[in-house]
């Protein structure tokens, strides 16, 4: 079976032009868009990776913090520590963060934590972590690890030492990644059992669906991705504290994407991720024009975009716009 | 095929089902029957895996089920369809079914072509590509048959699924399980308060009242039977 199987043909098209404009975006971007455009890429890629336990297999976590920071942390403290390069340093960040995500899914889903109380423990579980990398010392505890920064003159992507282009560009390779792998899931037996789970566990299960295993697959799956985007994010901003990278603001702001973009859909993610932080950033930017110097816009901002999706577009924006894109087939 | 053998559960106290037995032969169609409250849907849930029983023991193939997960009862060849339906709601009519048909079929593609095969069995082939929220109650209930049926179960646990349908649809439908009966072999244990449908379908019937077997035979052995009667119309007094 093909992977481009009843994708409708404007659907592919609309996904070429984007894909090209992502690709030359950094020949005409400033600094500062550049940077914008980095953290659409990322927010695009973490929520694709959310949107897998809650919007394929019905997991709502509001604990992926967790993974970010594991991530980040594993990969940073390899280089820091032995001068590993990242991309050996992913191999145990994944390790780490599945572990992590399989500990947290058999807990839950071993003894019938479900709904709130699964979210509840998701979030204890970043907290956890919040507080005991406070006080570990081997990655500098709350004083922070910092990785070793230099001008460079040429991109090493073998230690991920470069200009914000390259950045741009790997996170490029992780969105586009992480939607196809999607895409094809959601054609697999994995994909309609996700969607059966979160539909009706009860009747999931008379068909024959081990709930345990699917609900573990799910969560496994979405930490190890997000541990990627922890990595990318540690050698980006070169620096780690606890207190932020665990924060719950971290995993609220990770799912709002996909919420505001349509829980459940490939594309979701994807125009959420975009909305949020082109338009925050272009409002800030606005502000800033117009002279107006008040702290926490972007914040107001936020609140009022998932006020007028709750409200109005119950589904998110992608939806409603894929019925009028004709997409939906 | 299917023993039930003495099996009682109670919920918080209040006795369900207590000391339940019977048999469901191979090849068969059998009714449970009863008053609403007698207990019928319980021994469904029992056998299905979703209560365990406080006791006695239900034997499918001569293997003891009683203490299996749900999923591992549909592994085990029951499928079962659910009083208060439950379709996937966001998911198109093939899709529910192809998420039963995986269970037998290894690629989607094939589970597609089996799925499309029992919806076109069951009238709902001009439907497959609405979502099932937009099915009525009747058409529902036909999509837990279809999903059910996908599972491929040698043994099918059907709890009212004649609800609501018009007698010429409720005819179809028996028609349906009597070609499945007879072509596949598929036996079929159903709950059902539609005589018409019960009468037509079932070779033994079993009444349940107040979660106790309290009698069992053909149509015609139940209809005439004293205790039936008693706990249906109440008991006979001479005037």
């Amino acid at each position: 079976m093909s992977l481009l199987e009843g994708v409708p043909r404007r659907g592919l098209v609309l996904l070429a032009i984007l894909l090209a404009l992502l690709l030359v975006f950094p020949m005409f971007a400033s600094g500062y868009l550049l940077a914008v455009g980095f953290l659409v890429l990322y927010f695009a890629y973490v929520g694709q990776a959310w949107n897998i336990m809650m919007g394929f297999a019905g997991q709502l976590s509001l604990g992926h913090s967790l993974y970010v920071g594991l991530g980040a942390y594993a990969a940073a403290a390899l280089y820091v520590h032995f001068g590993l390069s990242p991309w050996i340093g992913l191999g145990a960040s994944i390790a780490v963060c599945a572990l992590a995500g399989a500990v947290i899914g058999f807990l839950a889903f071993r003894f019938g934590v479900a709904g709130v109380y699964f979210a509840i423990l998701t979030i204890a579980f970043a907290e956890f972590a919040r507080i005991g990398f406070d006080h570990f010392t081997w990655v500098r505890g709350s004083s922070g690890l910092f990785l070793p920064v230099a001008n460079y003159i040429e991109n090493d992507l073998w230690n991920l030492r470069g200009s914000p282009a390259m950045f741009y560009y790997l996170m490029l390779a992780l969105a586009v990644g992480a939607f196809i792998l999607c895409h094809a899931i959601l054609r697999s037996r994995m994909g309609y059992y996700w969607l059966a789970i979160r539909e009706s566990p009860d009747a999931a299960q008379a068909l024959g669906i081990n709930l345990f295993r699917y609900k573990m697959m799910a969560v496994i799956l979405s930490a190890a991705m997000t541990s990627l985007a922890g990595v990318v994010f540690a050698f980006y901003y070169n620096n780690l504290f606890p207190e932020q990278i665990f924060h719950i603001s971290r995993s609220i702001e990770l799912i709002l994407g996909p919420i505001i973009g349509g829980i459940g859909t490939l594309v979701g993610p994807l125009v959420g991720a975009f909305l949020l932080t082109a338009l925050a950033e272009g409002m800030r930017e606005l502000m800033l024009q117009l002279g107006i110097e008040v702290p926490g816009v972007k914040q107001v901002f936020y609140g009022i975009c998932l006020l007028v999706v709750v409200m109005f577009l119950p589904d998110g924006v992608w939806p409603p716009l894929a019925r009028k894109l004709r997409l939906d087939r | 095929m299917l023993s039930v053998s003495r099996v009682s559960k109670s919920f918080r106290g209040l006795r369900a089902v207590h000391e339940a037995s019977f048999e469901v032969p191979q090849g068969s169609i059998n009714a449970l029957i009863g008053p609403n409250g007698a207990g019928k849907t319980t021994i469904f849930n029992l056998i299905a895996g979703v209560y365990a029983p406080d006791a006695g023991e239900i034997l499918f193939e001569n293997k003891r089920i009683d203490r299996l997960r749900p999923d591992q009862v549909c592994a085990a060849g029951i499928g079962r369809t659910f009083q208060l339906v439950k379709p996937f709601a966001g998911l198109s009519v093939l899709d529910n079914v192809i998420v039963g048909a995986l269970h037998k079929e290894r690629t989607v593609s094939g589970a597609r072509v089996l799925s499309l095969s029992i919806l076109r069995k069951l009238g709902l082939e001009a439907k497959a590509a609405q979502p099932a929220a937009s099915l009525t109650l009747p058409d529902r209930k036909r999509l837990e048959v279809a999903r059910a049926l996908a599972t491929r179960p040698r043994l099918l646990l059907l709890d009212e699924v004649m609800a609501g349908l018009r007698p010429t649809e409720c005819d179809q439908m028996v028609q349906v399980f009597r070609d499945m009966n007879r072509a596949d072999g598929l036996t079929i244990l159903l709950i059902e308060h539609v005589m018409r449908a019960v009468m037509a379908l079932a070779k033994h019937i079993g009444v349940l009242h107040h979660g106790e077997v309290i009698a069992r035979g053909t149509p015609e052995e139940i209809v005439r039977h004293s205790a039936v009667l008693e706990c249906y119309l109440g008991e006979e007094t001479e005037v």
